[in-house]
């Protein structure tokens, strides 16, 4: 009977990841307050196994609407990263950055035009990158992201394309959860890092831990 | 929702009799395998996420994988007194959630899904005979053990029957 994955991290393990998580934050946080300019908190990341039939759970629940960038990673370490937010954050997103303002009450939240698209992705990106220059830094290792890819549905739908990927290797899913939010703006999402099990063990390794 | 429904998970599957009613929420890249026996009203759902359980070391739930979801859904149907002979099948989801190109097999693991789950059925003798799979949104689906309507549900959409 083969280990399961969970056995393989010890408490250790995952304290390590919380701090690559919290450097990443950092470092993606500091990105976007030079970007608009304001105040930016975060607090201490999490990092958790989630079973697949709660991995939504984190963000409201399975069927709410929730935005994500995805990023698919090659390199030393391989996987996906994703910053998810909710709608509402991701206009004001957009307000803050060009000064469009959110679709009024009753108008359709759910659609972005090509402008506001293109500065979410783009802000996406910036963000993340930031996270990963941190990560390979940390680990000396060489992280290519793809470009950012955006989807506005279900929660559950979303999170589908990194469980599945996560699933070939595991049957729960180890999430790096990092929350970032900006003064007088409700959160502006999190982030999630899905590398694959060797990549986790690159990361850990890279620390000085077997 | 309505209430009384079962709720199936990612990497999951249920049967019930009727009047019992089954869903599973947003399905992306996963495929929702409903099957129906009409003459003992049992219903079954499945909500995979991959297409191979062979591919892959890891394989003890059998609910994740298209190919082994499908056989363990039958057998969990039997044991309620569905007869896999009249048994049909509806599909749901394999959608493409982000815009990748077409170069890296692994992002496309929607297409997969829908295909290894339509062999899946084909090699067990089980027809399928309607579906609605791909494009780029989520679905949640509902199945319903008394007389076998299967929903689907995406955002900014409304229901409709297939």
């Amino acid at each position: 009977m083969a280990k399961k994955a969970e056995d393989l991290f010890t408490d250790m393990h995952l304290d390590i990841l919380k701090e690559i998580g919290s450097m990443g934050t950092a470092y993606a946080a500091t990105a976007l307050s030079k970007m608009v300019n304001k105040k930016v908190t975060m607090p201490v990341p999490r990092v958790s196994w989630l079973d697949f039939h709660n991995v939504a759970n984190f963000v409201g629940g399975p069927e709410t609407v929730v935005l994500g960038i995805l990023v698919s990673l090659s390199g030393n370490i391989q996987g996906m990263m994703m910053q998810i937010m909710s709608v509402e954050a991701a206009h004001n997103l957009v307000e803050l950055v060009i000064g469009t303002p959110p679709p009024a009450l009753g108008e359709d939240m759910h659609t972005f035009g090509e402008m506001e698209r293109s500065v979410v992705e783009e802000v996406g990106n910036i963000m993340i990158s930031s996270y990963l220059t941190s990560i390979s830094g940390l680990t000396n290792s060489q992280i290519k992201p793809s470009i950012p890819y955006m989807c506005v549905d279900m929660a559950n739908a979303i999170l589908s394309v990194p469980a599945s990927e996560f699933g070939r290797m595991a049957d729960k899913m180890l999430f790096i959860e990092s929350q970032i939010a900006v003064e007088n703006v409700e959160s502006t999402g999190c982030f999630v890092m899905v590398p694959n099990l060797h990549s986790f063990y690159r990361i850990v390794r890279a620390l000085g831990v077997e | 929702m309505a209430r009384d429904m079962i709720v199936v998970g990612m990497a999951d599957l249920k049967a019930t009799k009727a009047p019992g009613i089954l869903t599973t929420l947003g399905l992306g890249s996963c495929v929702g395998i409903a099957l129906y026996d009409a003459h003992s009203k049992v219903a079954g759902l499945a909500h995979i996420m991959l297409p191979d359980s062979t591919a892959i070391q890891n394989n003890s739930n059998k609910a994740k994988f298209a190919d082994t979801a499908v056989v363990t859904l039958i057998s969990e149907m039997e044991k309620l007194g569905a007869k896999k002979t009249f048994m049909k099948a509806k599909i749901a989801g394999g959608a493409q959630m982000f815009a990748f190109n077409a170069t890296n097999e692994n992002l496309r693991v929607g297409d997969r899904n829908v295909d290894a789950t339509k062999l899946a059925l084909a090699k067990l003798g089980i027809p399928l005979i309607s579906s609605e799979t791909g494009a780029s949104f989520g679905r949640t689906v509902e199945l319903y053990a008394d007389g076998g309507k299967f929903l689907i549900k995406a955002i900014g959409q409304g229901f409709r029957e297939i």
